[in-house]
């Protein structure tokens, strides 16, 4: 379980990027932080893993305070998808992957096997592990930081953006898979977004954010999409978008959904 | 006359090629000088340079101090160093090295500089110590442009150390300042010679090393390269 408490960051020079966040990610749940660009939620990951110390508040893992546990150790202890990869150029793919294991003293040739084991997991060919990140596509490289982040089989796991970089099909495949993931492995997630479609696909919970980190509202996919707080939320979520707006008909005996494009999206069943 | 000529019979005479005063042995000097040089300068340099280049801070008044050294001319300070401390090797050696310095410096904190500084961010992120960030990141990835410091270093440091024979009898200066004495003007030449031919030997041996360096830096250009 992670916990902020009323946290609140101030950059020197003055910018407020999180002011008076408080928040539950309850384990083995995928908690989904979607708001628009500078909206204070990259930070909010790194507090979490001390690559950002809180101005005030605090953060809690399992009800302990990450300010007294020791940040190289904290940080080896959760998966850190970064939002641009942050992938070694001089090490192969392999290499990068095995590196957290190496960091806690897994032995190299141990660290290789199950680095390869999860390329395969995360849809990797593993003969693309004796490659350099600078020769991968960009889908590829952000497979490769995942499958970094889950090796050293953490309890939890920070993703920023970690699909940001990819065409919309791509997308779609990777994120399909990280939910397949989740359901053998169970892992505590605070997934980054800033696409709504992705937030509402993988969150259990879904947090919107404002400016400053202020929660606009918070609830599961079909909680937000029923009822928005307020109009923010309404337009953020594309509430009263017209591939979002369903109603039926009746076709040769059968109920149709069709969206208000009057695009014909699916069958009811009763 | 034919200078030319007769610096190259110099160098062609059997006697100039064995004893304590052979080209072998003061070559060998002349290397050891270099070296010792090179290790003692970088032995400050370049953990400063790291320093400066992992915190990314200083590098403004350092490059002012070192752009300063730079102009200091090593002869003059040779001159002040041997008044103080009297002839024999440590005078050269200061000297030496307060020439080196700069450029050792310069290759290590520009180098250290130049990288992206989301790569050590993200090596730190995902629980890399400090020094791990040095070690495996940093000091990797600037390894070409340090070396490139090494190499210019190298080259002045290897044509000034004709400058030891000033104060000390070592090294291939001595056929510069015992011809310049003498008036043997073909033994300053063929001597002036040798040093060229060093100069060049560690110039080619050292952009070898950047090369290496760079490939094993950025091994996705090696690919890239090689037409499909
Ligand atoms: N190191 C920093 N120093 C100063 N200001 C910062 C720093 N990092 C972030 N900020 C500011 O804090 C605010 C929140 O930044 P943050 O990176 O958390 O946003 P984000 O929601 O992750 O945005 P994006 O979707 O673009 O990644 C922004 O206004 C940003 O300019
Ligand atoms: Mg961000």
């Amino acid at each position: 379980m992670i916990e902020f408490e009323q946290v609140t960051k101030t950059y020197p020079g003055g910018s407020v990027a999180v002011e008076g966040f408080s928040l539950v990610v309850p384990s083995h749940r995928t908690v989904a932080l979607v708001g628009s660009s500078g909206s204070g939620k990259t930070t909010l990951l790194r507090m979490v893993n001390r690559m950002v110390e809180p101005t005030s508040g605090r953060v809690l893992i399992d009800d302990q305070d990450v300010q007294d546990r020791d940040p190289v150790e904290l940080r080896r202890s959760i998966g850190y998808v970064l939002q641009a990869g942050g992938l070694l150029p001089h090490r192969t793919v392999l290499d990068n992957v095995a590196t957290v294991l190496r960091l806690n003293h897994v032995t190299r040739q141990a660290a290789r096997a199950r680095a390869a084991e999860m390329l395969e997991r995360v849809g990797l060919d593993p003969a693309l592990g004796s490659r350099y990140p600078g020769q991968l596509s960009g889908g590829q490289q952000q497979r490769v930081g995942v499958a970094r982040a889950l090796v050293p089989d953490p309890n939890i796991l920070l993703m920023d953006e970690p699909f940001g970089a990819v065409d919309p099909i791509v997308r779609r495949e990777l994120q399909d898979e990280l939910a397949r993931l989740q359901t053998e492995l169970g892992k505590t997630i605070v997934f980054v977004t800033h696409d709504v479609d992705e937030a509402f696909r993988l969150g259990d919970e879904v947090v919107v954010l404002r400016e400053r980190a202020a929660i606009a509202q918070q609830g599961t996919p079909s909680d937000i999409l029923a009822a928005p707080a307020d109009e923010f939320v309404h337009d953020f979520v594309g509430a009263g978008r017209a591939e979002r707006v369903l109603h039926t008909q009746t076709i040769g005996g059968r109920l149709v959904a069709v969206d208000g494009t009057g695009l014909p999206v699916g069958v009811l069943e009763s | 006359m034919n200078l030319i000529a007769e610096a190259l019979a110099w160098l062609a005479e059997p006697a100039n090629w064995s004893g304590p005063g052979g080209i072998p042995a003061r070559t060998g000097q002349h290397l050891a000088i270099t070296a010792l040089t090179i290790l003692l300068a970088g032995l400050i340099a370049w953990p400063a340079g790291v320093l400066i280049g992992h915190t990314r801070r200083g590098a403004g008044i350092v490059g002012a101090l070192t752009g300063a050294a730079r102009a200091i001319p090593t002869l003059g300070l040779l001159t002040l160093f041997g008044l103080g401390l009297g002839i024999g090797l440590t005078a050269p050696l200061l000297a030496l090295i307060v020439l080196a310095i700069p450029s050792l410096l310069a290759g290590t904190y520009a180098g250290i500089q130049a990288i992206d500084p989301a790569i050590p961010a993200a090596a730190r992120a995902i629980g890399m110590s400090p020094a791990q960030v040095i070690l495996t990141v940093e000091v990797p990835l600037a390894m070409p442009v340090i070396i490139g410091g090494l190499r210019s270093a190298t080259l002045q440091v290897v044509a000034t150390a004709t400058l030891a024979a000033y104060t000390a009898d070592i090294g291939l200066g001595r056929y510069l300042f015992a011809g310049l004495k003498s008036r043997d003007y073909t033994e300053m030449l063929g001597g002036a010679l040798v040093v060229v031919a060093l100069t060049l030997v560690l110039e080619v041996a050292l952009a070898i090393c950047q090369s290496v360096a760079r490939r094993i830096v950025d091994p996705a250009s090696r690919t890239q390269r090689t037409p499909a």
